[in-house]
């Protein structure tokens, strides 16, 4: 890595030409479906960033910050939390918990005690992989694929038990009207009414910023970066592995546990089942194709807000089937995530044919 | 140059027989680095050629392309006057050309046989390829005094012999070219010599061997002809008859340096660091210390030779609070410190004990770090460098770091570069100066001019010695002889996990030193 890059080129560049590769292909297999690419592309792009769709867009993308923060917060330790799904389940909890446990008079407070909910509960999920991890060497991906499952069943649980509403539905009581949080459309009328996205999205551009601080400025984010790079050398320097293990993935599922606040509080208004949706999972493609910085992360989350949006218009348009959008999103991981070299390695040639003739 | 290539019975400078490798304006680079800047060189048949250089000079760059890893930008490889297009190992070892790496590339669990035919299995069933090569063991061991048990398991044998088998490995491939990279490296002297008898053995039967080596007593012991390497060129090709070790040193640094250490004699003062009765036993149930008890003395630079391995690293890692010791006691200024695993390194430093670690690639630095991130780590929750609320103030550590850079001489001198793209001579200077710039009362090093080119070790040592000077006390672990009898006020053996014997540098020699290291002790023996 960075052999003579320029930082531009190794941040923007390479995966700008990844995914144009990535949509290359895709284009070739919606002509073999028989459908025209150009259009594919026309129907997706306005269906993402048209009036209606932004809403929809923005409300995935939100998801997917909170999810891509979590994995890429995780990467800087070389952990590798795999259970961002569950841990944003279990964030779900805590949000319906903590709103249904008080009457709260106004969301801006609702929304304050909510996101502690939903920390502190996604939080504790991964303080149990995380601990097996430290204490252990249990490895953090088996053990969070592990809790995901276990999480899921315990929702269900929850569901049909001690938190169901009165009725058949596995669903919670609907939460009072003083937590329901304002749509970007109550704050801009310029949004469509019906689209989801609300104002957590402005608490996942601030956490961005939050974890952009943790990493590269204190103190804590300088040891997990160092225990990332190289845990003897971390052991060297007094750096105890057992904390930074710890801090980053309690950091890591606080930060899945708030894309509940989007989901539970913002859309759903009460706990439902399978609230988040594959999210999590996402995450780690997001974290992945954002180089785990913050800014590419958000970049990359818009992205995927995109296809996830855009895809269910190409599919309701044009008649491409669901599964297609899939196959468009695979691509897109599989380009920009595991084949990054395939474009890397001939740009770093290209840069340094052209850093030698300049010289 | 008279080398007598008796298989052919021809002398090279006599007759014009084609060399045995002929390199012709050979260049590479990766990325912006030119490791190697039009390379020409000439290795006679049945000779022993020397390449000398310091680290990241391109030595290791120019083997590997000789032996198919690297390809070349440009230029022209010739085998016995024959060009040869060398694309991977296969075609090296078609070629006749068998490398033994610095590090071993043997399977520890293998046994020597199984080792030896690796790649070079003659079918799908190994049972005729094994009884072939202890066939042909059994000659080479004759011929070439290159005894091996060919049923013993490779992990269990020393280092010295896993060594042979990775000479043996390319002769059953009928190498006759054999290059050799930094062999003496992780060897006694004694095997060292064994290593030399071998090669000359070699070089009898008309095999060519080039030896790549930063060591210039090898290069002058048992080398015919010496290329002197500098920044990727090859700056020098002489016959070693006619060199010096001095001369080389200055050919490979392109400027007079020392080799000496100048320093007066040491003024010990009170005990500051005393070892009682350590122990500690490793994950294999090894026992790696053995009551081992030492003390160390305000003002005094303390050496401990011995082969890697015998248990410095670990009389290192739990003095630098890496490792949890067994048992025992370390009284550090009269008072008793913390061995088990709830230490860390992080109260050693507080306490007093800086630490130069053997291995700056993986504990001593961060290699994606930039250099203000590794000039002060270990140390960046010092109060100077603590911000509020958790944030780092990066603006002190900046301006440490750029004093560092200037007082240590660290180049290039820009503070956000990657400990990676460092020379290793720099890199070293980057956590000698974190760490003596910290003043420790007691500093622990390690290896400190392991893979460091020349100039540097001369500065290298110059700190250490100042840090004595200043009343400091100074455990030194190194694995080269001539650095610990250069830098020492006193010198301790460690073999097996023992203390072997103590001497005073001024009264032993290498030889002495080195049956200690081998765990026999001279004066009991006579």
């Amino acid at each position: 890595m960075n052999k003579g890059l320029p930082k531009w080129a190794d941040i923007i560049l390479i995966p700008l030409l990844s995914l144009m590769l990535a949509f290359l292909v895709s284009g070739l297999v919606v002509m073999f479906i028989g459908k025209d690419p150009i259009e594919a592309v026309k129907v997706m792009v306005s269906g993402a960033l048209g009036k209606f769709g932004i809403g929809y867009t923005l409300y995935y993308t939100t998801n997917f910050i909170f999810t891509g923060l979590a994995v890429a917060v995780a990467f800087h330790a070389r952990m590798f939390n795999i259970g961002g799904e569950g841990q944003a389940g279990i964030g779900g909890v805590g949000v319906a918990v903590v709103l249904l446990s008080v009457d709260w008079p106004h969301w801006t407070i609702a929304i304050v005690a909510a996101s502690v909910g939903a920390m502190v509960f996604g939080a504790a999920w991964a303080a149990i992989p995380a601990y097996l991890q430290a204490k252990r060497g249990s490895h953090i991906v088996i053990t969070t694929i592990m809790f995901n499952w276990i999480g899921s069943a315990l929702i269900v649980y929850l569901l049909v038990g001690p938190m169901q509403a009165p009725g058949m539905v596995p669903e919670t009581m609907g939460f009072s009207a003083g937590s329901s949080i304002p749509t970007l459309n109550d704050m801009f009328p310029a949004f469509d009414k019906h689209a989801p996205a609300n104002v957590t999205l402005f608490l996942a551009l601030f956490a961005a910023v939050g974890v952009w601080v943790l990493i590269w400025k204190t103190r804590l984010g300088y040891e997990i970066r160092a225990f990332g790079h190289s845990e003897k050398a971390a052991v060297y320097a007094g750096i105890s592995p057992l904390k930074i293990i710890m801090v980053a993935m309690l950091v890591s599922g606080a930060l899945a546990g708030m894309m509940a606040v989007n989901t539970v509080q913002g859309e759903a208004e009460r706990l439902i089942l399978d609230t988040v949706q594959g999210a999590g999972f996402v995450g780690i493609a997001v974290a992945l194709m954002g180089r785990s910085h913050p800014v590419g992360v958000v970049l990359a989350a818009f992205l995927f807000g995109i296809l996830y949006q855009g895809g269910g218009e190409l599919s309701f348009e044009m008649g491409i089937p669901r599964e297609m959008i899939v196959v468009i999103q695979a691509l897109v991981i599989m380009f920009v995530g595991s084949l990054e070299n395939m474009v890397r390695i001939p740009v770093e040639r290209l840069f340094v044919r052209f850093s030698k003739g300049a010289a | 140059m008279t080398v007598e290539t008796q298989t052919q019975g021809q002398s090279e400078t006599a007759a014009p027989v084609a060399p045995a490798i002929e390199l012709i304006g050979v260049s590479k680079s990766f990325g912006p680095v030119q490791a190697n800047k039009d390379i020409d060189m000439i290795v006679a048949k049945g000779a022993i050629h020397g390449i000398v250089g310091e680290n990241g000079a391109g030595k290791s760059t120019l083997m590997s392309i000789l032996y198919g890893f690297y390809k070349a930008d440009a230029g022209e490889i010739k085998i016995d006057g024959v060009t040869t297009e060398i694309t991977d190992s296969h075609a090296a070892i078609a070629a006749g050309i068998g490398m033994v790496h610095q590090h071993f590339m043997l399977v520890q669990p293998f046994t020597v046989l199984e080792n030896v035919i690796m790649g070079a299995e003659d079918g799908p069933l190994l049972r005729p390829s094994l009884a072939k090569a202890r066939k042909v063991l059994a000659e080479l061991a004759a011929e070439y005094e290159l005894d091996v048990d060919p049923d013993a398991i490779v992990g269990d044998l020393s280092v010295g012999f896993q060594q042979r088998v990775e000479i043996l490995k390319a002769l059953y491939r009928e190498a006759d070219i054999l290059i050799l990279d930094e062999p003496t490296g992780v060897l006694t002297p004694a095997e060292a010599d064994h290593l030399f008898r071998i090669l000359e053995n070699l070089k009898e039967q008309g095999k060519t061997i080039v030896l790549i080596t930063h060591k210039l007593r090898e290069i002058m012991a048992v080398t015919d002809t010496v290329s002197v390497m500098r920044r990727g060129e090859m700056t020098a090709t002489v016959k070693t008859a006619e060199t010096s070790a001095s001369e080389l040193a200055d050919l490979m640094v392109g400027r007079h340096v020392v080799l000496e250490v100048d320093k007066s004699d040491a003024e010990p003062g009170e005990v500051i660091l005393e070892v009682k009765n350590l122990c500690v036993t490793d994950f294999q149930g090894v026992k790696k210390l053995k009551d081992v008890s030492l003390k160390l003395r305000a003002g005094e630079i303390l050496g401990v030779a011995g082969v890697a391995g015998n248990g410095q690293s670990d009389l290192l890692n739990i003095l630098g609070g890496i490792d949890a010791a067994e048992s025992g006691e370390v009284i550090l200024k009269g008072e008793s410190i913390d061995l088990t695993h709830k230490a860390s390194a992080a109260m050693r430093r507080e306490r007093g004990i800086g630490h130069v670690p053997e291995d700056r690639h993986a504990l001593g630095l961060v290699m994606p770090f930039q250099t203000w991130e590794n000039a002060v780590f270990g140390y960046h929750n010092n109060p100077e460098f603590s911000g509020k609320y958790g944030l780092a103030n990066q603006k002190a550590m900046m301006e440490d770091t750029k004093r560092k850079i200037e007082k240590y001489d660290i180049r290039p001198t820009n503070p956000h570069l990657q400990a990676s793209n460092y020379s290793g001579g720099n890199q070293q200077k980057i956590v000698i100066a974190r760490e003596i710039v910290n003043n420790p009362d007691v500093l622990l090093v390690g290896q400190p001019t392991r893979g460091v080119d020349i100039g540097a070790i001369e500065f290298i040592h110059k700190q250490i010695v100042a840090l004595r000077d200043e009343g400091k006390a100074v455990l030194l672990v190194s694995v080269e002889l001539e650095e610990i009898l250069a830098l020492s006020d006193r010198i301790i053996v460690m073999f097996d996990g023992v203390i072997q014997g103590e001497r005073m540098p001024k009264e032993t020699n290498e030889q002495e030193l080195g049956m200690l290291m081998a765990g026999i002790d001279p004066e009991a023996s006579a």
